[in-house]
């Protein structure tokens, strides 16, 4: 039982999703429970398998018994293990999140939305579980065609950023195919560590080139990395608050982690960092998208759009570290997609906590709701200042490695970025600070009106985690340290 | 020399032309019908340029024969078999959104949409 688990953690997701239907037909109440509880499995799973993958080192599950790289291989190491816990933690809250939120928000239609909200969890899992590259495009489709359904539920204008977002995700998805396709004709391997063996011998050949340069491309949209990040603002807007939430935390984060593999362990590092500078490059376009995320985000009036422009900037801080490609900057990048997702989730979360209660989208109209809702505001407090990288939260934590890391790499233009974007951060929050604490409201009496307990539960402990996880720092920055080690020279 | 390209690897030069037309389907039509056509011919001459890497002439099906020939790699048109149906479920999730659209807005055209909206 226990060696099959990384093949379970995706089972019991399309299992679940497959039920989800019968369950609905019987009682619709039923379905948001189920959803949780599958999430739920699939957590446990999760953090069953980094609690091996560090205690006894990598796993490989093969499928079916057949030998990689003939048949398919579900290879965990620590990183796949952590962005796995992150992925599935995420779903398991915003399912118990949702049942309140989405129930207001598109009534009447939990039947196919907890199908495709089981279907989209499984599969971003399924992306960061798999060893084989062919895989890893299947399960990103599964997960793609979830999010655009789940977009499209929201309001009138969700209709149209889900068709574009379909457009800009085919187009990602077939050059990720395409660059599959390239890889496998000149190796015959679709196997990542066979991969990685046979092509150190092509790196001449300009076909690994293009296929370089189109998984790069590809696995950028699916980032929304920032000249690439034109679907993001809309879907994030008009989804519903709780899919807006659960794709913020996590499915840019998939496309992340799958860019990393495919650069670190498929292509070597030396190969994209020193022969062709395609690190040097993501680094300076990610620079560029962290500072128009920020300004762009100050030009916002739609909190949920402030919201989505300030990700872009985020996604732009993770690959900044990244591509940077010093330990220090590298372990800043990955701890930075704990952080953002951790303050993400709980900030779109807070936003469709105030959607729930009264409605207003425009945070100039946010006067006094730190009385009314003072939980939730506190939270949003919380992730605000971890958004912008005040101590003791998480935030701070990431961004520290990652301006430590420019100026080990004496970059000094990066450091003056990360620093200057900080700063525009401030500039977006306090906007909100101001109005919902010092804004006077001059009509009403304002009585206290917290939300209900299970979607107030969850933004609490996401505020609760960015602050301890803030203090205790040290816990993910040695999981991710040690994976770090293992990689660049 | 050009001949020989052009009549030796033909089918990889149909396959870059249907991807140049199907990206300009994509990006330049305004109207959603047109995106999708665009979108399903990007898609398609994928599949054939997999299809033709994996030609063999005069290869046959890879079963167990009793002397030794020349037989084709299946692997990948079964990656293509898994990526048709990718294509397919995509043009329906496409298709249903404009239908939905049309409903909403009584248009395809993304410009007027855009006005509407």
């Amino acid at each position: 039982m226990i060696e099959h688990f990384p093949v379970l953690i995706i089972a019991v997701g399309l299992l679940g999703a497959f039920f989800t239907p019968i369950i609905g037909l019987i009682r619709k109440e039923l379905c948001s429970p189920w959803a949780s509880l599958i999430t739920l499995l699939q957590f446990l799973i999760s953090i069953f398998l980094l609690y091996q993958v560090l205690a006894a080192g990598n796993i490989s599950y093969w499928l079916g018994g057949w030998q990689p790289p003939w048949g398919i291989e579900y290879a965990i190491d620590i990183l796949n293990a952590f962005v796995l816990v992150l992925v599935a933690g995420v779903c398991f809250s915003v399912s118990i999140y949702a049942k309140k939120s989405l129930g207001f928000e598109v009534p009447g239609k939990e039947l196919p939305l907890y199908t495709l909200y089981i279907l989209l969890s499984t599969g971003m899992l399924g992306i960061v579980v798999t060893g084989d590259i062919f895989n890893l495009y299947v399960f990103l489709e599964i997960g793609s065609l979830a999010a655009y359904a789940l977009i499209a539920v929201g309001d009138r204008q969700s209709l149209m950023a889900s068709f574009n977002y379909m457009i800009m995700g085919t187009i990602s998805a077939s050059f990720i195919l395409l660059g599959i396709g390239y890889l496998y004709v000149m190796t015959g391997t679709l196997n990542m560590a066979d991969l990685s063996e046979r092509l150190p011998e092509l790196y001449g050949r300009p076909v690994i080139l293009v296929a370089l340069a189109l998984l790069v491309v590809g696995l950028s949209i699916k980032t929304a990395l920032f000249p690439l990040h034109t679907w993001l603002p809309d879907a994030y807007t008009h989804a519903p608050s709780a899919v807006s939430a659960m794709l913020a935390g996590t499915f840019t984060k998939v496309g992340i982690y799958a860019l990393i593999r495919v650069m670190f362990t498929v292509i070597s590092p030396e190969y994209v960092i020193e022969t062709v500078p395609v690190m040097n490059i993501l680094s300076w376009v990610a620079a560029a998208g962290i500072v128009a995320g920020s300004v762009l985000a100050i030009a916002q009036y739609d909190i949920k759009r402030m919201l989505a422009y300030s990700s872009v900037s985020q996604i732009g801080y993770i690959i900044l570290g990244v591509s940077m490609a010093n330990k220090l900057a590298m372990t800043g990048g990955i701890l930075h997609i704990l952080s953002h997702s951790l303050m993400k989730v709980g900030l779109f979360m807070v936003a469709g906590a105030i959607i729930y209660r009264t409605g207003i989208r425009n945070i100039y109209q946010l006067k006094g709701m730190g009385k009314k809702m003072p939980f939730t505001m506190a939270a949003f407090v919380i992730g605000a200042l971890s958004m912008i990288g005040i101590p003791p939260t998480i935030g701070f934590a990431s961004k520290f490695y990652l301006a430590w890391g420019a100026l080990e790499a004496e970059n000094w233009v990066f450091v003056a970025v990360i620093l200057l974007s900080s700063l525009l951060t401030a500039v977006y929050f306090w906007r909100i600070f101001e109005n919902v604490y010092f804004g006077v409201h001059e009509h009403e009496e304002i009585k206290k009106d917290e939300v209900p307990l299970s979607m107030l539960l969850p933004i609490l402990i996401f505020a609760a985690i960015t602050l301890l996880l803030g203090l205790f720092a040290s816990l993910p920055i040695g999981v991710i340290e040690h994976w770090v080690t293992g990689v660049l020279p | 020399m050009i001949q020989d390209i052009i009549f030796a690897k033909y089918n990889y030069i149909i396959y870059i032309t249907l991807m140049t037309i199907g990206f300009y389907g994509m990006i330049g039509k305004r109207n959603l019908i047109k995106k999708l056509i665009g979108m399903s011919i990007f898609q398609y001459s994928i599949f054939l340029f997999y299809i033709s890497a994996a030609d063999v002439s005069g290869g046959t099906a890879p079963i167990l024969l009793k002397e030794p020939a020349v037989y084709v790699n299946p692997l990948p048109h079964v990656l293509i078999l898994t990526a048709i149906v990718v294509a397919v479920s995509t043009l329906a999730v496409g298709l249903s959104l404009a239908i939905r659209i049309h409903r909403e807005f009584g248009t395809l055209d993304e410009d007027k949409i855009i006005e509407l909206s």
